[in-house]
């Protein structure tokens, strides 16, 4: 009976962590289920996504902030990883961690001055900013290899050990992810990550708490932006090649969207809401044809019902509601229980 | 070094919103381990002066001594480091997140700020947060709303919003709190609740700034009451000289009675 009470206490008591080492174990047999190269490319993808996005509704879930320019970030690690490692001859670690190095500083550079406006500043400036970087990408020929891109870029390897298949690669990237997803939680579940929650609903509250309003946005947006890099480097160890297609204003905007359908300020509803928007095109050719139209309507239909987004609005609505019919049951007690 | 009796001295303290004067020149002090009630009918600039304390806007001209160092035009959240808390007049909680959590955010300075120890969830930051946890359920405790610690905020009865709020404000143990209206919009039963609070903390040797419209209440709970009127500060002294003092009653004519 004791024993199993202490066990029940440890799950409770240890469920963030419980739950990260089940996805790994799940992750780590998955390859014996999903064993065509076609389906296991389509889980990497999923992993690579799963790092940005995570990174990006910290931003505009516990922030309360927006970015329509991670695809840019995105964009800029695979670019700095590919031109340091094809045309330099890099070693590609350290080419990794300098593109996030600098990245983080842009970051810094971009959100100093625009994350202390309110209102759509943010929106238009990292709108512009993801415009003008993809069009570095498509015209600076002798260094990005114009809308064609840069091949040859080598994969990554650990001790002589190369990540060169799809499903050596699915470990390495979905290491990486759970590194991330952990990394999230534990933000999360801080002071810092309850001033972020904080300050996303209320800044005036939250600054009279003792929250840095401002410093705590730019670190997050910095962090996202770092997320973003590290993702965009795997991307191009992965594929081998990069070109300006896949870090458009348009990516960014479906990578909002699988922040919308996972839900504001969730980091477990990002994993469904990247897996869903990545899966549905594979799957149904229709998805694939009306893909625009149907993301936007995803992003209308859940924003105009669910402002919160998909994943979170559905448990916050029954949060809510269970909450008020516990007080209405008088389950707990009324305020005179001073 | 002397320890002054007056945990603030505000002097000259002047702010214009688009050339209106919110406060001409407001000069007043408040002693350690007391309650200043700060009166005033609608407009007098109560709010504004408590805005101006917390760092939430700055003020035109004027000192805001606090423990003998100028506060005046500090940042917000550095005001509250130096251990100032207070509450609105219109609630700010953050509804989606726990009563408890709530209340946590109380203790944002004491739960430490480095981004990179909270990404890395540290041994220190474990036991760090899991004795602010028991502070801050304490205080809930204390403020009578334990059994709702799991509730979003969202959900509860204004009344108990109105003490989550007054919990997240004392949970840090604050040298000097301002209370902005705890009991407007209440029923008798919980103004008397919160009045009981009021008295509590003061007991516990807690400075406030009480910033009330219920009479009876500001009457039973102060020390010493500052008037306001139009920004101006029009009157001061204990509550019963205050109460017979004739420019006050002028500038409460025809809009409020006195006679609690
Ligand atoms: N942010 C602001 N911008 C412009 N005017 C303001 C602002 N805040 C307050 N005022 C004006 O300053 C004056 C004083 O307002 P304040 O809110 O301080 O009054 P108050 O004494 O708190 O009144 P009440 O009892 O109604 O809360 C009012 O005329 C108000 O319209
Ligand atoms: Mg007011």
């Amino acid at each position: 009976m004791r024993g199993w009470e202490r066990a029940k206490f440890f799950v409770i008591r240890h469920r963030t962590g419980l739950a990260v080492w089940v996805l790994a174990i799940i992750l780590l047999l998955t390859p014996l289920v999903v064993n065509n190269p076609y389906n296991l490319g389509i889980l990497n993808l999923i992993g690579l996504y799963v790092i940005v996005v995570l990174g990006l509704n910290l931003f505009i879930g516990y922030a309360g902030q927006i970015s329509l320019g991670h695809a840019a970030f995105f964009g800029l690690g695979a670019y700095g990883s590919a031109v340091l490692t094809a045309g330099y001859n890099f070693p590609a670690w350290p080419a990794m961690g300098l593109t996030a190095a600098v990245l983080a500083l842009v970051a810094l550079a971009l959100g100093v001055p625009t994350l202390r406006l309110s209102g759509h500043y943010l929106a238009m400036a990292t709108l512009g900013f993801n415009y003008v970087v993809h069009g570095v990408f498509v015209q600076w020929d002798a260094v990005t290899g114009g809308p064609a891109g840069l091949s040859g870029v080598p994969p990554l390897s650990i001790l002589g050990f190369a990540f060169n298949s799809d499903i050596k690669f699915h470990y390495l990237v979905w290491t990486c992810a759970l590194a991330a997803l952990t990394l999230c939680l534990n933000l999360v579940r801080s002071g810092v990550g309850r001033g972020l929650a904080a300050l996303a609903q209320d800044e005036v509250a939250a600054a009279t708490l003792g929250v840095n309003v401002q410093r705590d946005k730019v670190q997050v947006f910095v962090l996202s932006a770092v997320f973003a890099s590290v993702a965009g480097s795997l991307y191009a160890h992965y594929f081998g090649y990069v070109n300006p297609d896949g870090f458009s204003i348009f990516k960014s905007l479906d990578l909002v969207i699988m922040v919308v359908v996972g839900g504001m300020g969730s980091i477990w509803g990002t994993l469904f809401g990247v897996a869903l928007i990545t899966i549905l095109p594979h799957f149904l050719e229709f998805f694939e044809t009306y893909m625009d139209i149907i993301h936007g309507l995803i992003l209308v239909v859940i924003l105009l019902f669910l402002p919160q987004g998909f994943v979170s609005g559905l448990v916050d609505y029954f949060r809510m509601r269970v909450a008020k019919r516990r007080l209405k049951l008088g389950a707990v007690k009324g305020n005179t229980s001073l | 070094m002397r320890v002054s009796k007056n945990l603030l001295e505000i002097s000259r303290l002047s702010k214009r919103f688009g050339g209106l004067p919110a406060l001409s020149e407001v000069s007043f002090r408040a002693a350690r381990g007391q309650v200043t009630a700060l009166i005033g009918p609608n407009g007098a600039g109560k709010t504004t002066l408590l805005n101006c304390l917390s760092g939430v806007i700055k003020p035109d001209a004027g000192e805001i001594l606090f423990d003998g160092a100028n506060i005046a035009g500090m940042s917000a959240p550095r005001v509250a480091r130096l251990g100032i808390s207070r509450t609105f007049q219109n609630l700010r909680l953050f509804p989606r997140l726990s009563v408890l959590d709530n209340v946590l955010c109380g203790l944002t300075v004491q739960a430490g700020d480095s981004f990179l120890e909270a990404l890395l969830r540290l041994p220190g930051l474990r036991n760090r947060e899991r004795r602010l946890k028991l502070t801050a359920l304490e205080a809930l405790n204390t403020f009578g709303l334990a059994d709702k610690a799991a509730l979003p905020a969202g959900v509860l009865s204004y009344g108990d919003k109105k003490r989550v709020e007054m919990a997240r404000a004392f949970v840090s143990q604050p040298v000097l709190t301002l209370l902005d209206e705890p009991v407007a919009g209440l029923n008798p039963e919980e103004t008397a609740q919160i009045a009981g609070l009021i008295r509590q903390m003061r007991m516990y040797g807690k400075t406030m700034i009480l910033v009330e419209h219920d009479m009876e209440m500001v009457m039973g709970v102060s020390d010493q009451v500052v008037v306001l009127d139009g920004g101006c500060r029009i009157a001061a002294g204990t509550p019963d000289e205050v109460r017979v003092n004739p420019l006050v009653l002028e500038a409460y004519l025809g809009r409020m009675s006195l006679t609690a």
